[in-house]
């Protein structure tokens, strides 16, 4: 009522001058350059393109040759270009096709593109993707000199390897690893299945080709009709 | 004054001259005829070289401060622990763009920060820095300081005006009511120093203070009215230049910039300093009229240099002013004037009455106790009027119902 308000006040951030040169938990702050806080599994800044490297640990490097480029689990089926909000993303169709993890034939990417000066990070392109191809990046030290072509990511920038993706979302990236896996699995129960169908159905018609061979000389009935 | 040995005085009396020495030293090659102009002029140089460089200091220590007010480090990038931050600040405002709107009165939106600077630092002119360290001795120096500290309220007025701004004009207008009602305050509250010392003379009111009792001085903020004094005068500084919690001038969350709003560049930096300067001229001036001005707070610490006592009061003044900063909310328009007419004004009116008492009642015990007693009374009965809610009952309708 007659200033201790005031009085408190100013004890009080006398308190936290004083404190911050004595306590040093006082200072929260993270000196950002030399200090970095490693960022939160659910963190999202901008989409990359997850591919599967033959030799694990392996990056764009040039003993591997195209081999990321082959790995890529994108096939440009062009769903996240259509779904994108702020259109940000361009995909240009192989006119080709080469196998999939699964062994289907599949198309990729000639080209993919992801403007960063227009994505708003909403994460839709990973939602709708069918094959886990695209994710969300943490990586935020984007800035570049070039304004228009600096900021315009092409494939070789968004490609980036499955242990990356495991690196900077664990829990994620396991997930997406052991439905991937299942599909294959049963993939290859299909296929394994439709095979032995095949055969089976193979061997019926020789079967039946026999029989058929067998009663030739007999009329058959319903051709004479 | 203690006793010192006949090596040490004459190093005292060189170390508290020093100033003033060496300005006699420099002026002794010219010509006779020239030496009163040319020492003027190495004054007026010294005082406006030395406070730019202290304000450069000043926004550094400031920034820090409130970091640390709010636990954090503050500046710290550029130069060691950052305080070459003033530097890269003055770069950046130099090489700044300076806009001028397109609508705006480009001769006085122009004149507006020159004129703020240049009275601030006429208010320098009389305010005695030291022993035997001041420009003009002037007879009535403190009105002259008024005179010229109440013409930067014309500058913030030039520079709302000129701006053809809403905000800026807003912030004019929020500027002249607050340092004219404040403007009031400050000087009632340092004519009780003026009843005391019998002069307007900043010097002699300075050397009525440098007079000691058992090694204690006779400051004017150690008897009842020069403390209640004091306290008005610094609540009434803190408002005359626009510091929290009375920044409403430039309330920045209301009203973009106040004045200054556009305002970029030199020009922006220009009024940074006069705010600066106005606050380093009115702290000296406090520390002059109720702080014993150049003299030293104990009888055996007369032997550190004056001009070391005055700055060291000053920076003082200006922590108080950053503490203040970091501490207390901004007030509301209707707050800041019922602060300044229904209480700072009855305080100091009621001061006049204390010290003109404490003057009749003569030596005695008797003074210290009414004049305390009055003083505490008036404080604690005004504090309760003003803090007296208003009980509002449900609103009524009059046609709307």
């Amino acid at each position: 009522m007659f200033g201790e308000g005031i009085l408190k006040g100013l004890a009080e951030t006398a308190r936290n001058f004083f404190g911050s040169f004595v306590s040093a938990e006082r200072l929260i702050t993270v000196e950002y350059p030399e200090q970095r806080i490693a960022p939160f599994e659910a963190a999202r800044v901008f989409p990359f393109l997850v591919f599967d490297a033959k030799n694990p640990g392996d990056s764009k490097n040039p003993g591997n040759g195209e081999d990321w480029l082959a790995g890529l689990r994108c096939v440009a089926c062009q769903i996240c270009e259509k779904e994108c909000p702020p259109q940000c993303i361009f995909i240009e169709k192989s006119k080709d096709k080469k196998p999939d993890f699964v062994g289907k034939p599949q198309n990729y990417p000639v080209r993919f593109e992801i403007d960063i000066s227009v994505c708003m990070s909403c994460q839709i392109c990973v939602e709708v993707c069918p094959f886990e191809a695209i994710k969300m990046d943490t990586a935020l030290e984007l800035s570049t000199e070039d304004r228009f072509g600096g900021l315009l990511l092409d494939l070789e920038q968004l490609a980036k390897p499955n242990e990356y993706y495991h690196r900077i979302h664990p829990a994620g990236a396991a997930e997406v690893d052991a439905r991937l896996a299942e599909e294959k699995v049963k993939a290859e129960e299909k296929a394994k299945a439709a095979a032995e169908a095949a055969a089976a159905a193979a061997e019926a018609a020789k079967t039946k080709a026999a029989a058929d061979a067998a009663s030739q000389n007999q009329p058959d009935e319903e051709g004479s009709r | 004054m203690i006793v010192t040995t006949s090596f040490a005085r004459p190093f005292i009396e060189t170390s508290d001259q020093v100033f003033v020495l060496l300005k006699e030293w420099l002026v002794g090659f010219l010509p006779a005829p020239w030496q009163p102009a040319a020492g003027v002029v190495l004054s007026v140089a010294a005082i406006v070289g030395l406070f730019p460089v202290l304000f450069a200091f000043t926004t550094v220590l400031e920034r820090k401060g409130l970091g640390r007010i709010q636990n954090r480090i503050g500046p710290n990038r550029v130069g060691p622990l950052g305080l070459l931050q003033p530097l890269a600040d003055g770069i950046k405002s130099l090489t700044k763009e300076d806009i001028v709107p397109a609508r705006a009165d480009r001769a006085v939106h122009f004149l507006a920060p020159l004129v703020l600077v240049v009275t601030v630092f006429m208010g320098f002119a009389v305010v005695p820095m030291g022993r035997n360290m001041v420009l003009v001795d002037m007879d009535a120096g403190l009105l002259f300081y008024f005179a010229m500290g109440t013409s930067t309220e014309l500058a913030i007025f030039m520079a709302g005006w000129s701006s053809r701004n809403k905000y800026s004009l807003l912030g004019a207008m929020r500027a002249v009511a607050q340092m004219i009602s404040y403007e009031v305050a400050l000087l009632l509250s340092s004519v009780v120093v003026v009843m005391m010392a019998g002069s307007l003379s900043l010097t002699r009111i300075v050397a009525a203070q440098n007079q000691y009792t058992w090694g204690l001085p006779h400051w004017y903020i150690f008897t009842p009215w020069g403390l209640a004094g004091f306290l008005m005068y610094a609540i009434a500084t803190t408002a005359e230049t626009n510091r929290s919690p009375f920044d409403l001038p430039e309330g920045e969350s209301e009203l973009v910039a106040g004045y200054h709003t556009e305002y970029s560049g030199f020009k922006f930096a220009l009024f940074f300093l006069g705010e600066y300067l106005a606050m380093f001229s009115i702290s000296g001036l406090g520390a002059t009229l109720f702080l014993g001005g150049w003299s030293a707070p104990f009888s055996f610490l007369t032997w550190i240099p004056s001009w070391i006592w005055f700055f060291s009061k000053l920076m003082l003044s200006i922590f108080v002013f950053i503490w203040l900063r970091g501490t207390l909310p901004r007030l509301r328009q209707d707050q800041l004037m019922n602060f300044a007419w229904k209480f700072v004004l009855p305080m100091t009116l009621l001061n006049l009455l204390v010290a003109a008492l404490w003057r009749f009642l003569g030596e005695g015990w008797e003074r210290w106790v009414f004049c305390t007693a009055i003083l505490v009374a008036a404080y604690v009965v005004m504090g309760r009027a003003g803090m007296r809610r208003e009980h509002f009952g449900p609103r009524s309708y009059r046609y709307a119902e």
